[in-house]
C-alpha cells in the first residue's frame, strides 16, 4: 500500500478521512508548540491579537528539540507528552487549528473539540528523538525566542512518521490498544 | 587523605552528562532485544525496532538519543578520606552540567523558579545527592531524567493495614494511571519504607540497578517478578498503542520505617533510562 502522506494546511475533509490507528506521514510545514508558547497563544486570542502565524488547516508538533550541531538544521526532536496542553488545546482547534502531534492521552475537552471542529491527534514515536530529527529539513524560530527550546518553530519536514490516535469521530487508539492486549 | 582537585571533578560531570544522553546503556539495549521477541503486538515490535535504530543513531552520529536530556539528577558517594581541593563540591558539580549540557549541544531543561518560569539557560542546577562513605574515592553518578515520565511519579503515605497487597495495587494504580504518557516501555522504581522523602529517594536510587539484574533479596525479587507480570497483563503496550510489554523492570528497595507509617514511592523512567558513572 502507498503511504499516505499529509501536507498542511489541512482541509475538513482531509482530516475526516483519517481513521485511528492509521500510520501516516508529514510533509511540508508545521509548527512548533509546548505549555509556555500554548499560554501566550491563547492570550493572544482572548485579547482579541494576531497570532504568529495563521492557525487556520495547520498542525502544531509537540517538542522541545534540543540544539541543532553545527551543520544540522535542528537537534533531537521527539514529541513531548500532550495533556499538559490540553488547558490550551480547545480554543485553538475553535480558531482553525487541524492537528496536533504528541505523545500520550488527551482530555475529554481535547477530544470533545476534535470531533466538534474535525480536528486529529497524532502519536510520533516517543524518544525515538534522533530518528525523527532526520525528517526534518529546516527549522526556524518565529516566535518567543527567549523561551530557548519553548520557542515556537516553522519546520520542515519530510516523512514524519505518525499514527492517528483521536480521529474526528472521538475513537481513541490508546484505549482500543490496552483493550486488545489486556489479559486476566 | 586523598584530594581530589574539582577541576577533576568538573571534567569528569561534563563527560558523563554527554556520554548519558548519546550512548544508551547495554541493559536497555538487551531489554529492548529480549522484549522485541516476546512482544505480541506488530505496531509494537516496530517500536522496539524504531527504538534501537534511534539508539543506534543517537551513538554514532554523538547526538542525544531524545530530546528531553533531563534535569541532571546527581549521585555522589564521597569516601570520607577524601578531601576536595579548588573549590566547593557542588559549585564542581554545577559547572561540569554546565559545559556539558553546553558543549554537548543537550537540552538545557531547568527553570528559575516553578511558577515564573524563567529557563536558567544552562540546565543547572544539578539536582544533588550526596552520601559520606567509608573509603577514598569519589562516585559520581549522572541519571539525566526527563520531565514527561517524573510527572508519571507519586508518593503514597500508606498505613500499616495496607499491607503488601496494598503496596501492589498503588504500584500497579500508578502503572495504569501514566498509561502512555511517560513513554512505556517503562522502568518502575518502587520505594518502601523510611519516611515521606527517604521513599522517594528510595525509588529513584533503586531505577539506577541495571536492568535484568537480579534485586538481593530473594523475597524482594519475587516481588518484582510478579509485579513486573502484572504490569506486563495491562495491554499499555509500548508507546500506550497496546501491547505484552508495558514495564521493562520493577525495582524494589525497601528501608526501616516509623510503627506508624507505610510509605511508597513509585518513580517511573521511560524507556531511556540514562546513568554514568565515574570513581575518581
Amino acid at each position: 500500500m502507498e503511504d499516505k502522506i499529509l501536507t498542511p494546511p489541512l482541509t475538513d475533509e482531509q482530516a475526516a478521512s483519517l481513521k485511528v490507528g492509521e500510520q501516516v506521514y508529514f510533509t511540508g510545514t508545521i509548527y512548533t508548540a509546548r505549555d509556555a508558547a500554548h499560554k501566550k497563544l491563547v492570550d493572544l486570542i482572548t485579547a482579541g491579537e494576531p497570532l504568529p502565524f495563521d492557525l487556520t488547516g495547520q498542525v502544531i508538533y509537540y517538542v522541545g528539540p534540543s540544539p541543532a550541531k553545527p551543520g544540522k538544521p535542528i537537534g533531537s526532536a521527539g514529541p513531548t507528552t500532550s495533556y499538559r496542553m490540553d488547558a490550551y488545546t480547545p480554543k485553538l482547534i475553535e480558531n482553525g487549528l487541524k492537528g496536533m502531534i504528541g505523545k500520550g492521552s488527551r482530555d475529554q475537552t481535547v477530544i470533545d473539540a476534535m470531533v466538534k471542529n474535525k480536528a486529529v491527534y497524532f502519536a510520533a514515536v516517543g524518544g525515538a528523538a534522533a530518528l525523527i530529527a532526520k525528517t526534518v529539513t529546516k527549522a526556524e524560530v518565529i516566535a518567543y525566542p527567549e523561551l530557548g527550546p519553548e520557542a515556537i518553530f516553522k519546520l520542515e519536514v519530510e516523512k514524519l512518521p505518525v499514527i492517528v490516535v483521536n480521529d474526528v469521530s472521538g475513537e481513541d487508539l490508546y484505549e482500543l490498544g490496552k483493550k486488545q492486549y489486556a489479559r486476566n | 587523605m586523598k584530594e581530589i582537585t574539582c577541576e577533576e571533578i568538573i571534567a569528569a560531570v561534563k563527560e558523563i552528562c554527554i556520554t548519558a544522553n548519546y550512548d544508551l546503556g547495554e541493559d536497555v539495549e538487551q531489554a529492548f532485544q529480549h522484549f522485541l521477541q516476546r512482544e505480541a503486538s506488530p505496531t509494537g515490535k516496530k517500536i522496539f525496532l524504531q527504538l534501537l535504530e534511534n539508539a543506534s543513531i543517537a551513538r554514532e552520529e554523538s547526538v542525544p538519543m531524545c530530546q528531553d536530556t533531563g534535569a541532571a539528577v546527581t549521585f555522589i558517594e564521597l569516601g570520607q578520606g577524601v578531601r576536595i581541593t579548588g573549590g566547593y563540591l557542588e559549585d564542581a558539580i554545577n559547572e561540569g552540567v554546565k559545559q556539558g549540557y553546553t558543549e554537548g549541544y543537550l537540552r538545557k531543561s531547568m527553570v528559575k523558579h516553578p511558577w515564573n518560569r524563567e529557563n536558567t539557560g544552562d540546565n543547572t542546577p544539578a539536582i544533588i545527592h550526596t552520601r559520606i562513605v567509608p573509603g577514598d574515592t569519589l562516585k559520581i553518578t549522572v541519571a539525566p531524567k526527563g520531565g514527561g515520565s517524573e510527572n508519571m511519579s507519586a508518593v503514597k503515605m500508606m498505613v500499616p493495614a495496607d499491607g503488601l497487597e496494598g503496596i501492589k495495587k498503588f504500584v500497579i494504580d500508578q502503572i495504569v494511571e501514566a498509561g502512555p504518557n511517560p513513554c512505556p516501555p517503562i522502568i518502575v522504581g518502587v520505594g518502601v519504607g523510611g519516611n515521606f522523602e527517604k521513599c522517594a529517594l528510595l525509588a529513584k536510587e533503586t531505577l539506577l540497578r541495571p536492568i535484568g539484574s537480579s534485586n538481593p533479596d530473594p523475597e524482594l525479587q519475587a516481588l518484582e517478578e510478579e509485579l513486573l507480570d502484572s504490569a506486563n497483563k495491562l495491554g499499555i503496550g509500548p508507546l500506550g498503542l497496546g501491547g505484552t510489554t508495558t514495564a521493562l523492570a520493577i525495582h524494589i528497595k525497601v528501608h526501616p520505617c516509623h510503627i506508624a507509617s507505610m510509605p511508597v514511592a513509585v518513580n517511573i523512567n521511560c524507556h531511556a533510562s540514562r546513568h554514568k558513572s565515574v570513581i575518581l
